[in-house]
Formats: C-alpha cells, structure tokens, sequence
C-alpha cells in the first residue's frame, strides 16, 4: 500500500508538492525511480527506473526470477517496495486514490468463487468508486467473450474463462493505465488473438498499458516501447526502433566477384551462406543505400535473383542483451 | 470513500457467508441440535423423580441449567462457524490470489479488514440471535421457561462470537487459513475449561486455582462473556432457592454473577486492539 518516501505522511511542503505534481499537465501514467526490493537475502529488484507515458503500451520483458512481477506489484501497492518512489497518473502510490482510475490483471487471477461474473464487475466498480451503468458492464463481459456466463458462478469457470473474466476487471472501471500481469497465460491462440485487438484498440482509446508477456511476438506487435528486466535490473530499454535499429538486407546472389564482395563488405558486415549474403546495415541509413548496392552489383556482372530486408526479431534481441549481461556465463 | 468501502465488503463477506458452504453445514448442526433440545425438553417436563414430578422450582432450575447447556452447544457451533469464516476469508484470499485484485482498487488494506470483521460480526450475531431465539420458543413451549434477560444473554453470546473471530482474523494474517481456525477455536475451548477449571478453585476456596479462570478471562474474553450470558438465561429464584453450592462456582453451566461494566469495557478495548494488531500486520504483508 505503500511505496518507499512518498508514503510517510509528509508535512505540508510535501503535500503541496504533491498538488503541483498533480496539477502538471502531463504527469506520465507511471513514473517510478530506484525501485528496491529483497525477500530475505535474495534480491528481487535492484534499482528499477520506468515511464510509461499516458496512452503509451510498454513492454516488461525479462527472464522468469527477473522480478517483472515484483516491480508490478510496487507500483500497485501490494508489495511494500525497501526503497524507491513510485507515481501513478501523478499521484503517489502510498494515496490509495493513485489507483482510482488503474486496472489490474494479476499473474495469480482469481475472483471471488460464489459470485457470478457480473457480480465480479459491479463489485470491481463499486470498489473503484465510479458509476459504470449495467449495460456498459454487460458489453465488457461482451468484450472477453463472456456474454453469455454473465450470470454463472466464477466457480465453476476454467482457467481461460477466469483470465478472460479478468481481463473484464481490469478494463470495466474505465481506466487510464491499464497492467496487464501475462495475460495471455491461460489463453488459446484465439483468446490470445482477441487479446492483441484488445490491447490495440486500448491504445487506439489512448489508454496507457504496461505488459508484462512471454510471449515476445505479442509484445513486438502492440508495444510503444519495451524495458527488459534481468536480475532485477533494467538491461534495456527504448523504442522498439532503438531496440532492433539494426537492420539487415538478405541478397541471393549469382557470379559473385572478389569485388564484388568488396561492395557488399562495404555496405555493413557481411555474413554468406552459399548463395545467400546477408549485410547487417548500421543504424543510421540514407534512402539510397540500398537501391545504390543493388545499382552497384549489377554493374559489377552480379546476377542479382532476391533482395529482402530482414529485421532482428525482438526475441533475438532480447537473447543478446540477457546473454551480454550475463557475461557468458548463463545458457 | 473508506466508508464505502468497508460497506462493500462488509456485505461481501455477508454474501460469501450465505452462498458457501459453512451456512449449510451451520444450519444443519443447529437443526439437529435444537431438534434434540425439543425432545429433550418435552421429556423433563414428563419426567418423574422418585414417584413425584418435578415442583415447578425444580423445573425451573433443571430447565436453566439444561438450557445453558443448549446455548453453550449453540455459542460453539456458532465459535467454529465464524472462526473457521474468519480464517479463510482474509488468508485464503491473500493465498489464492482473490485479494490482488481487490486491493489493487482505490481501498485501504485496513478498510477491506474492518469490511470483513463487520459482515462477520453481522453474521455471528445474526446466527446467535436466530438460533438462540428458536431455542428460547422451544423451552417456552416444552417447559414453560422464559429466561429472565433475553437479549442481554444473546447480546453477550454475540459479543463473545465476535471477541472469537477477530482472534481468528489476526491469527489468519499470520498463519493459514485452516490453522488460525483450529487456533482460534482451540484457545476458546482452552479458555472455557480454564474457567472451569477457576471455578473449582472458588468452590473449593483455592486462590491459586481460582485465578487460572481469573487470568485467562482477561486473556481471551470470551468465557467470561460466556459466563455473564447465563446468569442471564438461568432463573434467579430458582437458582437462589436450589442453588446452594452451585452458586459457589463449581458447576460449568450455572453462573453466579453479572458481567461488571469494567469487564464489558476490557471486552471492547480487547477487541479493537487485537483488530487493531490485525490491521497492521495486514498494513505490512506482501502480497
């Protein structure tokens, strides 16, 4: 319920700095620093610093023990971080209030057993301290494809059902910031499917969404920006054009001289697998570059039979980040 | 706000304790044992002691130690009911997860506790009143009795109902759900033979021994509780005519004195305290 500093009942300097943090008109959806957290004498979270904009979707990437979790956790109140100051949509996360307009879906879903789904709703919104009418609850039942077990008892739901029923929960008190613990976990392909257009159709509503997946595809396709998380440390983070600038060209290529080869070198670092070159092209490109080499080969006799860009996938990425961190020593 | 939200979860708590499955397994203990406090009434009122019936003194008397014997049934029943509500509902629900969801809302931890001691306490209450009640129309049917303070009894019941579940929600924030009960439920039988036990001690003029009873109603109030609903339920006539030695404390189902309102005020102070401890070590656990 609390979070480090920002939870002690300041005096009245603090409060006041409290109500011009408030008053800015662009406190990001959520803003956390130095976030520090150990279980005994395992540390979990080790100076932990995000941003999530307002209407911004980011990524928690990380490995399992990575403490993606536990960061979530801080930021709602549930686990009392040791040091580090939390904001949720500009207020602090000690306030109760800062969770006013938040929604949730934990890792660990589970409702209530003896009450029925639109009974989970109102309850949720009761407790949100918003009207929502029934017909705009029944239509996010509607949402998660529970329109027609609205009246059953989440007892008797399985696992997907009560993920879904969550999803619900998080989304019914009409929130600005939206956190998503794996939400796609108990999921078919399909529900995970209607997950994506869920999450993009947040973003299209402007809503802010922090995603904590596994399933990194999913992440690549909805994500503003990812932050990776690796023994309770961020290892990276940034647009996901930051995170995969690197692009490469894959040519598959005929009569390939000595200087032709030399072009191609000379455009980025050259990998070839019989026929097929492979250039990997810094970060910082012209129009030209690539229309100029294909221009180039030709003129050099190179029978030019494919030319494909090709992006490093964020999975790739994100292997190569946690195995620099880990110095070589892990896989 | 904070206001609502102990409302909420008051009826909550309420709700879950209607819809699971304790409610039935209450109902059904109270259905037998007021089934078997009927027959057993309707016999004493038949019965013949040396060739003679009961004088209508005796009857009163055998009827106030009988039905103190029933209460005390109904008060446990009513103990393992709500002590074995308490746990499950605040532990159970950190431990399955249901609570993350619901404290991620704008809440305070201590509103959601205070939530689920209310509906509690509402329901223990609810039950004794109800149960306690039918006994009391069974007797009045069977035997004739009316127990000179009715509601006092039943207020007292209901108070020691709920001194037993917030021992249960504290010791849930601390332990597991199943253990707090049997805890809970394993000090309040401690407690009642300790009383007993104290009892003894006055009837036989043992100091020592008295203040075992003494001690452990400070401790944990509700045999004391207990004790002061009696005296409100038994006959006082009866009681002061045939009585004699039992007055002196050595048996378990008569009760010799009132509650003092200082005992009643330790009672109260007791029970925000222990909520109090409760509500903090719920203020600082992990979830």
């Amino acid at each position: 319920m609390t979070a480090g500093r920002t939870a002690r009942p300041g005096g009245p300097s603090l409060q006041a700095a409290e109500r011009l943090l408030a008053e800015l008109p662009v406190s990001p959806a959520v803003w956390c620093s130095e976030l520090r957290k150990r279980y005994g004498r395992q540390t979990a979270v080790d100076g932990v610093s995000l941003t999530v904009g307002r209407g911004e979707v980011v990524g928690l990437l990380g490995p399992n023990g990575a403490g993606k979790t536990s960061v979530i956790k801080m930021l709602l109140g549930l686990v009392r971080p040791d040091a580090g100051d939390v904001l949720l949509l500009g207020r602090p996360a000690g306030d109760p209030q800062a969770r006013a307009r938040v929604g949730y879906l934990p890792e660990l879903f589970r409702y209530q057993p003896w009450l029925t789904a639109a009974e989970v709703l109102a309850l949720h919104v009761r407790l949100a301290g918003v009207a929502v009418p029934a017909e705009e609850r029944r239509e996010r039942l509607a949402s998660v494809g529970l329109a027609d077990r609205a009246g059953d008892r989440v007892g008797g739901f399985s696992k997907g059902m009560q993920q879904r029923l969550g999803l619900a929960v998080a989304l019914v008190a009409r929130p600005d910031l939206v956190v998503l613990d794996e939400p796609t976990s108990a999921l078919d392909p399909i529900g995970r499917a209607d997950v994506r257009d869920l999450l993009l159709s947040l973003r299209a509503r402007g809503v802010a969404v922090l995603l904590n997946s596994h399933l990194i595809g999913e992440v690549e396709r909805v994500c503003d920006r990812v932050v990776i998380l690796d023994r309770g440390r961020v290892a990276a983070s940034g647009t996901l054009a930051e995170l995969l600038g690197r692009r490469e060209l894959r040519l598959r290529l005929d009569r390939v001289g000595a200087e032709a080869e030399a072009r191609l070198a000379a455009a980025g670092q050259l990998t070839r697998e019989g026929k097929v070159f492979t250039v990997a092209l810094p970060t910082e490109q012209d129009a030209t570059t690539v229309p100029d080499l294909v221009a180039d080969l030709v003129g050099l006799g190179v029978r030019v039979h494919a030319v494909e860009p090709a992006r490093i996938s964020l999975e790739e990425r994100l292997l190569d980040i946690l195995r620099a961190g880990a110095g070589g020593d892990r896989r | 706000m904070t206001a609502r939200t102990v409302l909420t979860v008051a009826a909550l708590t309420l709700q879950e304790a209607a819809r699971r499955r304790v409610l039935r397994a209450l109902a059904a203990m109270t259905a037998v044992l007021l089934a078997l406090s009927a027959w057993g009434f309707s016999r004493l009122a038949a019965t013949e002691f040396e060739g003679s019936a009961l004088t209508s003194g005796e009857a009163r008397l055998t009827a106030s130690i009988v039905l103190n014997l029933v209460m005390f049934g109904l008060s446990l029943i009513g103990a393992l009911g709500t002590a074995f509500l308490a746990g499950p509902t605040l532990a159970g629900e950190v431990e399955s997860g249901i609570a993350l969801a619901v404290l991620a809302r704008p809440v305070r931890r201590s509103a959601v506790l205070v939530g689920k001691w209310l509906g509690l306490v509402a329901f223990g209450s609810g039950f004794v009143a109800v149960a306690g009640l039918a006994q009391f129309l069974i007797v009045q049917a069977t035997v004739g009795y009316w127990p000179p303070q009715p509601a006092t009894g039943l207020a007292l019941l209901a108070a020691q109902t709920t001194v037993l579940l917030t021992l249960g929600l504290l010791l849930s924030t601390v332990i597991s759900p199943m253990a707090s009960g049997i805890v809970a439920v394993g000090l309040f039988g401690s407690t009642w033979i300790a009383g007993v036990v104290g009892g003894v001690g006055d009837a036989v003029g043992n100091e020592g021994v008295a203040r075992v009873g003494t001690v452990s109603r400070m401790l944990l109030p509700t045999d004391g509780l207990w004790r002061g609903a009696m005296h409100a339920f038994q006959d006082p006539i009866a009681l002061a005519q045939f009585g004699g030695p039992a007055l002196e404390g050595g048996f378990p189902f008569l009760s010799s004195a009132t509650l003092t309102p200082t005992y009643l005020a330790w009672t109260g102070l007791w029970v925000a305290l222990v909520l109090g401890l409760a509500g903090l070590a719920f203020q600082r656990r992990d979830l």
